[in-house]
């Protein structure tokens, strides 16, 4: 998968050995699987134990919980929060389409059009790039304070009667979903840059040889060519957007009406101390994306998964 | 047309970046939401706010620790994945990817439960624990195509020359993959710095600069944060401009000599 988008400077691989089997590689290997197995494997089966827990009946208290056999926390969990499940996955598929459609023909210009200006290039992708490095609940807030309803644009709109006197653009859902877009651009449009700096323009010019009109060239050549940086864009917008909780938090860009499944599980691990219903929904979410993943790396043969 | 088009998404990115860096230099007030006037006051009194300062320096602890831990564990993975075969490689390649597809929130309530159950108290340490846990998968990705590049006679020559294999390491292998290895370790500070769902998790009374934020943003966040931020963003994009002159000063000579 073109997650590599993210080495930055590309160098070409070559031919190498062929690989050997040697203790070393146990030695290589080692420390990182033990840890991702106690930091990352520990942790899931942390939450489907937390997940199956009830309420400490014999000696009561906020937060404390034991161990049973509750499967009812996913019953509970699922009928309170299926519409708001439903919302986050709804914000963040339309989030991943509008950043698919607003990140691919940027990523075409930085990476086919600009290519016989090397310097430009590299602008370029520093600037795509450049939001990594500014904080991103600050870029959020910057936001707010931009679509803020005694801001400048507000209050033109107002007068343009484009929007309704005291109208709001915060807190609606209009601005979450313009909130996540713009927060997972980057990490749309820098996978399909990878793949499209490699496009061969040949294969671009045989189509247009062969009477292909620019549509055509573009469907049957173009595209499925960059179809493994669209695939890793995609997911890597909507992975996080589906979980991310802060554009549609009261305090960023969201309001009570527009609150996602990560505020949920947020709200329920530190508010309410429930952790079996925030661990069941962690769960859940966690589920429910790996299914359509799965999917979609099925569909589109990307089996190289790094 | 596509050329304003990329000039305008561009310019649309940058404008919350702008707008950060613009009110780091607002006329100290009550709070920095409307504009005042232009001033250096929150750069020359950059240590004003005690609590601003405290996460940061937090921030950046456990930003340099998380990165130095996760880069030694990651290129020693990159390494065995190009070099060596071994058994479960689906499995590990697996074990790699997950982090990466796992949405944050899980990550987070996940290690929050797993410190719950174990009795561990949060702190600077465990938020150094989980920052690790989700670089390492990004130092591999980005180590791994460097390790691809890297020429095996290189290396073969010098055991040809019995250099002992700490020598090829330190003396070969080591510099040809510093690139990479340096690409690996910005890429792990910017996401250990900026991480707040994981971290929030994780962290018990400890603040650093993300959370920090997260928590003034309820009141109002004083321009020093303001202030921070905006040096840590001209840092980070004076040392990719660096690298990026480094990488076209080396393919212009090789071009020249090859």
């Amino acid at each position: 998968m073109a997650f590599g988008a993210f080495a930055g400077e590309q160098a070409p691989a070559v031919e190498q050995a062929p690989r050997r089997r040697s203790l070393v590689a146990v030695w290589l290997l080692l420390p990182g699987v033990v840890y991702l197995a106690a930091t990352y494997l520990a942790p899931l089966v942390s939450l489907v134990v937390t997940s199956l827990k009830a309420p400490d009946l014999a000696n009561f208290d906020i937060g404390r919980y034991v161990y049973a056999f509750d499967v009812g926390n996913y019953a509970h969990v699922f009928t309170e929060y299926l519409p708001i499940v439903g919302r986050s996955f709804g914000y963040s598929a339309i989030a991943t389409v509008l950043a698919l459609l607003i990140s691919y023909p940027l990523a075409y210009f930085v990476g086919v059009s600009l290519r016989r200006f090397p310097l430009w290039q590299a602008l370029a992708l520093i600037l795509i790039i450049a939001p990594f490095f500014m904080s991103f609940l600050l870029r959020t807030l910057a936001w707010k304070a931009i679509f803020a309803d005694e801001g400048w644009i507000v209050t033109g709109l107002e007068h343009m009667g484009v929007l309704g006197a005291n109208a709001h653009l915060n807190g609606t859902p209009g601005m979450v979903i313009f909130g996540l877009t713009y927060n997972y651009i980057p990490f749309m449009a820098l996978p399909i840059f990878t793949s499209l700096e490699r496009l061969d323009l040949r294969f671009v010019e045989a189509g247009a040889d062969l009477y292909a009109n620019p549509v055509t060239t573009f469907l049957r050549v173009t595209l499925p060519l960059s179809l493994p940086g669209v695939v890793s864009g995609t997911l890597l917008t909507f992975i996080p957007a589906s979980g991310d909780y802060i554009n549609a938090s009261p305090q960023f860009l969201g309001s009570t009406q527009t609150t996602m499944v990560g505020n949920v599980i947020s709200d329920t691990y530190f508010n309410l101390q429930d952790y079996p219903s925030s661990a069941a929904l962690s769960i859940l979410l966690m589920v429910l994306i790996l299914i359509p993943v799965a999917i979609y790396l099925a569909l589109t043969k990307t089996d190289d998964l790094l | 047309m596509l050329g304003i088009y990329a000039v305008v998404v561009l310019a649309l990115l940058l404008v919350p970046i702008a707008y950060t860096i613009v009110f780091s230099f607002n006329q100290p007030g009550r709070t920095n939401a409307t504009w005042r006037g232009f001033s250096f006051d929150n750069w020359t009194g950059i240590l004003d706010d005690d609590r601003v300062v405290a996460a940061f320096v937090t921030s950046i602890v456990v930003g340099v620790v998380a990165t130095l831990v996760a880069a030694a564990i990651g290129t020693a993975i990159a390494i065995a994945l190009v070099r060596y075969r071994f058994r479960f490689r689906t499995g590990l390649t697996l074990l790699l990817f997950l982090p990466m597809a796992t949405p944050e929130v899980v990550l987070g309530s996940g290690l929050g439960s797993q410190l719950l159950n174990l009795g561990i108290d949060k702190g600077v340490g465990t938020i150094i624990v989980a920052h690790i846990m989700f670089c390492i998968s990004f130092v591999v990705i980005t180590v791994r195509a460097r390790v691809a590049s890297l020429d095996p006679a290189i290396e073969e020559a010098g055991r040809d020359l019995y250099a002992s294999p700490a020598q090829v390491w330190w003396r070969i292998t080591f510099p040809l993959l510093l690139p990479g290895i340096v690409a690996a370790c910005l890429l792990s500070f910017a996401l250990s710095f900026d991480d707040f769902i994981i971290t929030a998790f994780v962290s018990g009374n400890a603040e650093t600069f993300p959370k920090y934020i997260y928590t003034a943003a309820a009141r109002a966040i004083p321009a020093q944060a303001n202030v921070f931020a905006s040096i840590i963003f001209l840092l980070a994009i004076v040392l990719v401009l660096g690298q990026q002159l480094a990488a076209g000063a080396r393919r212009r000579k090789l071009a020249r000599e090859g």
